[in-house]
């Protein structure tokens, strides 16, 4: 009985400090010091319609956009996840071989695999530059704009994450496609 | 391959660096009255929380009865508010009840310092279920672990084991919770969410809708990955771009997988005045550890072969169930940390790895040991440790002994128990699900493959780990009361009989140790000790990995 007393009382006790006081501490220091992204990076147009999340990927099919990493959730982001297929399994190369037709790729011109394996969680919202550098062609056309300046907002986007344990620099697909409508957002 | 290298060393290195200073703190908020260490003052307020029975000295048995009782409350807990999620505040998204089943599987999960998720936290869970309900259980459970290894090294001591109620406090205030806020801070200027909004619903584009769940992240992932947790705020875990929104939030999530456990040995090695001793152990572990991340790098390094026959450029490793943010070689690293500890968490999606690569994860789970869960993995060490000097000692005909406690028939027949019990609950019930449509109806991939899904959850399961090969449909009524069960007895069998151990071992009296004792601080103790964790761990699973990864890379890789 004593035991069972002594547990209560320190269940109390830990859920009040750290359930409470540590989650309250927690949230006031994102709200102060990273108030953007504690709230998941939300993009909002300046008419106050929600895009979606820089964090997140989102669907683009249109020939005019980048493109993101196929999502074995369909970039669902209320209930994401991957394949968990193995390597060794066709459902994957079924897949792959969907993708390299979407993206019209030949044996001259490869597709980056990225392009051809989707992610953990089905929602990564980067590609390579290298990928991105892929779609230039398909982009420039659809929007009857000059490649060369599809590939500098490539470069001016494209970034490395982790420094020198990255040398493959990333670009995040969401933000490009925002540069190239030229959207107005918060 | 060079980048692979220097990302593995600066991470190891880093923790290894950082895991020195830490285990010294612990051992002082641990056993602050410990052989010349000042009590530090809390001992009294955690005894006023804790009521009249904190205050006595407790034997074994009463240590026991006390972890025991402390759980069970914890379970009803965590089990009422679970049930009771609809009618509790924080609940933007309206979720609804969890079923009977699956609110098992989860209580035990997250009692058992577990963290197997059947579910997906964006999906079922209300705010207040994930923070007061789990998130407090991944502090709590964790703080059993610090408390057992504290007990376990002052009765190693010569000393009396302490009182349950006030380590548990000990380790929940002074060590847990300082260093999830210093996480938790440092993952919000990474770049994750901590919000109590509910989810946005955004229009893309081009026209589509998305709906995109959000919460408490930081607090919740901070202590996750810090208590050798790992059930993640969403269904896919760390993979999950709000969950691990960068590399340096992977960074810094991948050292709080291991710095904990790394620290533990070196409280261990304080507590008992043998840091030498606690040295050789870390190598030890170090070196099976090391084993495995560099077989794990190395077989994730080859491309995925489903993509061979079409015209895809691959240059760089097996990228399905990765996120691009972490770099290469980030997944297989944390695959093998997360399974040589008990965490759990995932940056890669394990059935997706390269067959042998998913084999790295199971031995972890297998051995369990290094540097395995906080306080528990140590623990799980104690009893190799056991067996290792009492096969030492048979072998040269001598009275085996371990810091002077002689080592006898009873205390190896505990530890024994406790770790074969480990491969009987694996491959009994890999055995069971793979004869019956209750784990062959559940699975995601077919073949070998198929196997490995069975066997990689059993061994999670039993390893109080909580990762999976997470194709398999797992939220069925079967896989939630097994390994539920298998949770909590994998849980308790490996508390308990250590403790009884130590109760027998200090029923006698302690030899001085002279120039014929078998040293546990030199090459020789390391080299059994390795020996006895690799034919009594690894190879009682070898027929069991030949049927699952093995047979998948050598009948089915070209």
């Amino acid at each position: 009985m004593e035991t069972l007393i002594s547990s209560l009382r320190i269940t109390v006790a830990t859920m009040a400090i750290c359930v409470g006081a540590y989650s309250a501490a927690v949230w006031a220091v994102g709200r102060a010091v990273t108030p953007d992204t504690a709230e998941a990076s939300i993009i909002t147009r300046a008419d106050g319609t929600v895009i979606g999340s820089r964090q997140l990927a989102q669907a683009f099919t249109q020939p005019r956009y980048f493109w993101p990493r196929p999502s074995a959730v369909d970039y669902n982001g209320a209930g994401a996840g991957g394949s968990n297929k193995s390597p060794t399994s066709t459902d994957l190369t079924d897949r792959a071989a969907q993708a390299v037709a979407a993206y019209g790729a030949t044996v001259e011109n490869p597709l980056p695999a990225e392009l051809a394996a989707a992610s953990g969680a089905g929602l990564d919202p980067h590609i390579t530059e290298r990928a991105a550098l892929y779609q230039v062609a398909r982009i420039a056309q659809a929007r009857n704009i000059p490649a060369g300046q599809v590939e500098k907002l490539i470069s001016d986007k494209a970034f490395a994450p982790g420094g020198v344990f990255t040398p493959e620099r990333i670009v995040n697909v969401l933000d490009m496609n925002l540069a190239l409508d030229n959207v107005q957002i918060r | 391959m060079t980048q692979a290298i220097l990302f593995v060393c600066f991470i190891l290195g880093g923790t290894a660096l950082l895991s020195w200073p830490l285990g010294r703190y612990m051992a002082w908020a641990m056993d602050p009255a410990g052989g010349q260490g000042k009590p530090n003052g809390f001992t009294a307020l955690f005894q006023a929380i804790g009521g009249s029975v904190t205050r006595q000295e407790q034997g074994w048995k009463r240590y026991v009865v006390s972890l025991l009782g402390f759980n069970l409350v914890l379970f009803v807990t965590c089990f009422a508010i679970l049930a009771l999620q609809q009618y509790l505040p924080l609940n933007p998204d309206a979720k609804t009840a969890i079923e009977g089943s699956l609110n098992f599987n989860t209580t035990a999960s997250f009692v058992a310092n577990t963290n197997l998720q059947h579910y997906s936290g964006e999906v079922v869970m209300s705010y207040f279920s994930q923070l007061a309900a789990l998130m407090w259980l991944q502090f709590v459970s964790a703080a059993v672990g610090l408390a057992v290894l504290a007990a376990l090294s002052r009765g190693l001591a010569g000393r009396a084991l302490g009182n349950f109620f006030v380590d548990v406090q000990r380790a929940t205030f002074l060590v847990l919770l300082p260093a999830a806020f210093i996480v938790a801070v440092l993952l919000l200027l990474t770049g994750l969410p901590m919000t109590f909004h509910g989810s946005v619903v955004a229009t893309t584009l081009e026209g589509i809708q998305q709906t995109i769940a959000r919460g408490p992240v930081a607090a919740f992932v901070s202590i996750k990955q810090l208590g050798t947790n790992g059930g993640g705020f969403f269904g896919p875990n760390s993979t999950h771009p709000l969950e691990n929104p960068s590399f340096w939030s992977n960074v810094v999530q991948t050292i709080s997988i291991i710095i904990i456990p790394m620290a533990c040995v070196w409280m261990f090695g304080r507590i008992i005045g043998r840091m030498k001793h606690a040295a050789v152990l870390f190598t030890v572990m170090l070196i099976l550890m090391g084993t495995r991340i560099a077989g794990a790098v190395g077989f994730e390094s080859v491309p995925t072969q489903a993509f061979n026959d079409l015209p895809i450029t691959q240059d760089v490793g097996n990228l399905e169930g990765k996120e691009l943010r972490f770099g290469a070689s980030a997944g297989p690293l944390w695959a093998v940390l997360t399974t040589s500890t008990s965490n759990g968490s995932v940056n890669a999606m394990h059935d997706s790895l390269n067959p042998l690569t998913g084999m790295m994860p199971m031995i972890g789970m297998w051995l369990n040991e290094d540097f395995g869960g906080v306080g528990v993995g140590m623990v799980n060490m104690f009893l190799y440790i056991i067996v290792g000097v009492f096969i030492a000692g048979m072998m040269i005909g001598r009275t085996p002994e371990y810091l002077g406690w002689r080592v006898e028939a009873k205390e190896v027949k505990f530890a024994m128990m406790g770790l074969l019990s480990h491969g009987f609950f694996i491959l009994v019930g890999t055995a069971i699900f793979a004869a019956t449509p209750w784990g062959a109806a559940t699975l995601n991939n077919i073949g070998p493959h198929g196997f490995s899904e069975i066997l990689y959850e059993f061994s999670s399961a039993a390893a109080n780990n909580g990762s999976g090969f997470e194709g398999l449909g797992d939220n069925t009524v079967a896989w939630n009361i097994a390994t539920g069960l298998v949770m909590l007895f994998a849980r308790f069998i490996p508390i308990i009989l250590p403790l009884a151990i130590i109760g027998s071992l200090s029923a006698k009296r302690r030899a001085t140790e002279s120039s014929g004792t078998l040293s546990v601080e030199d090459g020789t103790f390391a080299g059994m000790l390795t020996a006895t964790v690799i034919i009594v761990g690894a190879l009682t699973f070898f027929p069991a990995a030949t049927l699952g990864p093995i047979a998948e890379h050598v009948t089915l890789m070209k």
